[in-house]
């Protein structure tokens, strides 16, 4: 069958017709302007990003590095789920080490 | 002469560049390895380094460095005459601009991704780092007082289009949120906030704004440079993903249609060039061509701006080495069209010489104003659309090119006082607020103080921009050229340049002096930044032979052995 023509069962065009490559044009098109609206600012947004998340992480492990927190009540239940970031979180902030004894990933 | 025939000579002259002599300095100088693993690869983290579609990098360093400079300093050179301003900008753009620019990414990707600021601290020496950081610090400063100085003449002159500048500003807010707030696919707002960019233009023209003298008792020029502070102020302290991206992605897109409608405009309305090749009856007050002329245009033939962004983010992007080629020399090429038109704009677009003459009458008249003035007539006969709605539509153009770089300046500028609170342990330095209102206070007593109660004479401080820029260029030319030596490559491509351009800043910070003392004598703020020029310059120079001299031995030293 040429490319472009449907199918017997009257399904998608191929991909040689010329509304498929309109749409992969398109599409294309889409993809660069997206590319080019997010690629210089990828980090800046990422590091900032990051900051608010780090100010989230010190509220949820606050209260057990001794500065009080009242919402530990409410914060107390995210710490198993934020456990994956605590070691790249503790690290970012200048420590080597685990600073927490009951808390320990390194 | 015909402008569509100096349009032609122009752009082929530039595409010859890129072709030939681009593809000799990528094959024979930088040496480019198309297996060679680039920071995007080999640190690829996502984020900062990914590697991206070359014509996406090309786009980014293209509207980053072409903006409301290249429109400008053409615009206050063709006082010289045509035939000066257009051989700086072609000879300036292939074999100044594109180099150095090209040179940028290619020396920060052999550095692992690292600017050319931390590059000159290794490959020169650290005090050329520290004169590096101060040139750039001097370098925002100018740039946002005198695009506060430029923008509020535009107003003046084309009340028509306040409302459309402001409008842009709400439009990129509009499109900020749209897409990382309601995750809008990008083309809908692209396609809806651009027609309504160009819409508004009419309601600009049905109701334009004029600022009342007087008010507060401030002249016109200062009641705007003042509102535009406070806005560049607000905006630089909002997140980036609110105004800053969606602006300098706007901007993006007018760049790109401005300048097909300018030279469509061109080739169809085939206007011919009033203005004199070279002007015998240059006003007394314009200083001389030599060194003026390249100082005057930085953006556009050389600037060393392009470093900043060529080793910035670009650098940390690059898919393969050889695409260095494409997206630093062809991006330049792109800056290197837009002068070229400016200049066309402001020797074509006027009635008759007389016309001309009186637009130029004084050293500084012109700029941004003859561009829109002359490109109005030419935009109107070519595309078939009234004078006033192209006068808006190209002062609106130019307006947020010099908008959105004082937002990023000043957003600069604060990070820059509060890592000097940081360095010297100065807490109320770090303070967001703070550091933006000290940058903005730098900047205004600038404007205020070269320019006056009102403003007006503010574009004093271009020559020492476009010095202060050339100054960067050659800093950045000079770790080229040094990496060079150290590879054993011929480094005249870019040594050549690099002496040239600092020779030339030099001269005119020097000529500057002169004409600074006698405009306002001791105590004007100008001088002394001139001599802070001067004095940099200067160490520039030194620390480039310090660099070559010891390289020398080096290599001598290495031959013995």
């Amino acid at each position: 069958m040429k490319p472009g023509r449907r199918t017997a069962t009257g399904g998608a065009p191929g991909c040689g017709h010329p509304m498929v490559k309109e749409a992969g044009r398109f599409n294309r098109l889409k993809r660069l302007l997206e590319e080019y609206y997010v690629s210089p600012y990828r980090g800046a947004l990422a590091r900032a990003r990051r900051e608010e998340d780090d100010l989230f992480m010190l509220f949820v492990f606050a209260e057990l590095m001794g500065v009080p927190n009242p919402a530990t009540y409410y914060t107390l239940e995210l710490q198993p789920l934020l456990l994956e970031r605590f070691h790249e979180w503790h690290r970012r902030q200048g420590l080597e080490h685990s600073p927490l004894d009951g808390f320990r990933c390194c | 002469m015909n402008a569509a025939v100096l349009a032609v000579i122009g752009l082929v002259s530039i595409f010859l560049g890129y072709r030939f002599y681009s593809k000799f300095i990528a094959e024979k100088i930088y040496q480019l390895d198309p297996n060679y693993e680039t920071p995007a690869h080999a640190m690829r983290d996502d984020i900062d380094y990914i590697p991206t579609n070359r014509l996406v990098l090309w786009g980014h360093h293209f509207t980053a460095v072409a903006g409301a400079a290249p429109i400008i300093g053409p615009g206050i050179a063709v006082i010289w005459g045509w035939l000066p301003a257009f051989l700086w900008v072609i000879i300036g753009t292939m074999f100044f601009a594109g180099v150095h620019d090209f040179g940028a990414v290619w020396a920060s990707v052999r550095n692992q991704a690292r600017s050319v600021g931390s590059l000159t601290g290794d490959v020169v020496s650290p005090r050329a780092r520290t004169l590096f950081m101060v040139v750039v610090f001097f370098l925002l400063m100018m740039v946002n007082a005198v695009f506060g100085v430029a923008i509020s003449a535009a107003f003046q002159a084309t009340p028509s289009s306040v409302i459309p500048a402001w409008t842009a500003v709400i439009v990129a807010l509009a499109i900020g949120v749209l897409i990382y707030r309601l995750h809008v696919p990008i083309l809908w707002p692209t396609v809806v906030g651009t027609v309504i960019l160009y819409a508004v233009i009419y309601l600009g023209e049905a109701v334009p704004i004029s600022l009342t003298a007087g008010t507060f008792g401030l002249p016109v020029g200062a009641q705007w440079i003042l509102i535009l502070f406070l806005y560049a102020g607000i905006a630089s302290l909002l997140p980036v993903w609110l105004l800053l991206q969606p602006r300098d992605y706007i901007n993006g897109i007018q760049l790109f249609i401005g300048l097909g409608l300018l030279y469509g405009a061109v080739l169809i309305a085939n206007p011919t060039i009033v203005a004199p090749a070279i002007n015998s009856n240059v006003p007394a007050s314009a200083p001389p061509l030599f060194p003026l002329l390249f100082v005057t245009i930085a953006c556009g033939a050389i600037s060393g701006f392009h470093g900043l962004v060529g080793s910035g983010t670009t650098s940390k992007q690059l898919d393969k080495e050889t695409d260095a080629r494409f997206v630093g020399y062809l991006g330049s090429s792109g800056e290197g069209a837009l002068a070229l038109v400016a200049i066309i704009a402001a020797t074509a677009g006027f009635a008759s010489l007389a016309d001309w003459q009186e637009m130029y009458s004084a050293f500084g008249n012109g700029g941004m104003v003859a561009f829109v003035q002359g490109g109005s007539r030419i935009v109107a006969d070519g595309v078939g659309i009234s004078t006033d709605f192209a006068a808006t539509l190209l002062t609106v153009m130019a307006v947020l090119f010099a908008g959105t770089t004082m937002d990023a300046g000043v957003r600069l500028q604060r990070y820059i006082v509060q890592e000097w609170g940081s360095i010297y342990q100065i807490p109320v330095l770090q303070n967001g607020y703070v550091a933006t209102a000290g940058a903005v206070t730098a900047c205004l007593l600038l404007a205020f103080g070269a320019g006056g109660p009102s403003g007006e004479g503010g574009m004093l401080i271009w020559p020492l921009f476009g010095t202060t820029n050339q100054l960067l260029a050659g800093l950045t030319l000079l770790v080229i050229s040094v990496m060079l030596v150290k590879l054993g490559r011929p480094a005249r491509y870019t040594l050549v340049p690099m002496i040239f351009i600092t020779t030339m800043a030099l001269a005119a910070a020097l000529v500057q002096l002169l004409s600074l003392y006698r405009e306002g004598g001791l105590f004007y703020p100008l001088l002394w930044i001139d001599v802070a020029v001067v004095i940099i310059a200067i160490f520039v120079m030194l620390e480039a032979s310090s660099a070559f001299l010891r390289e020398r031995r080096a290599a001598a030293a290495s031959a013995i052995t």
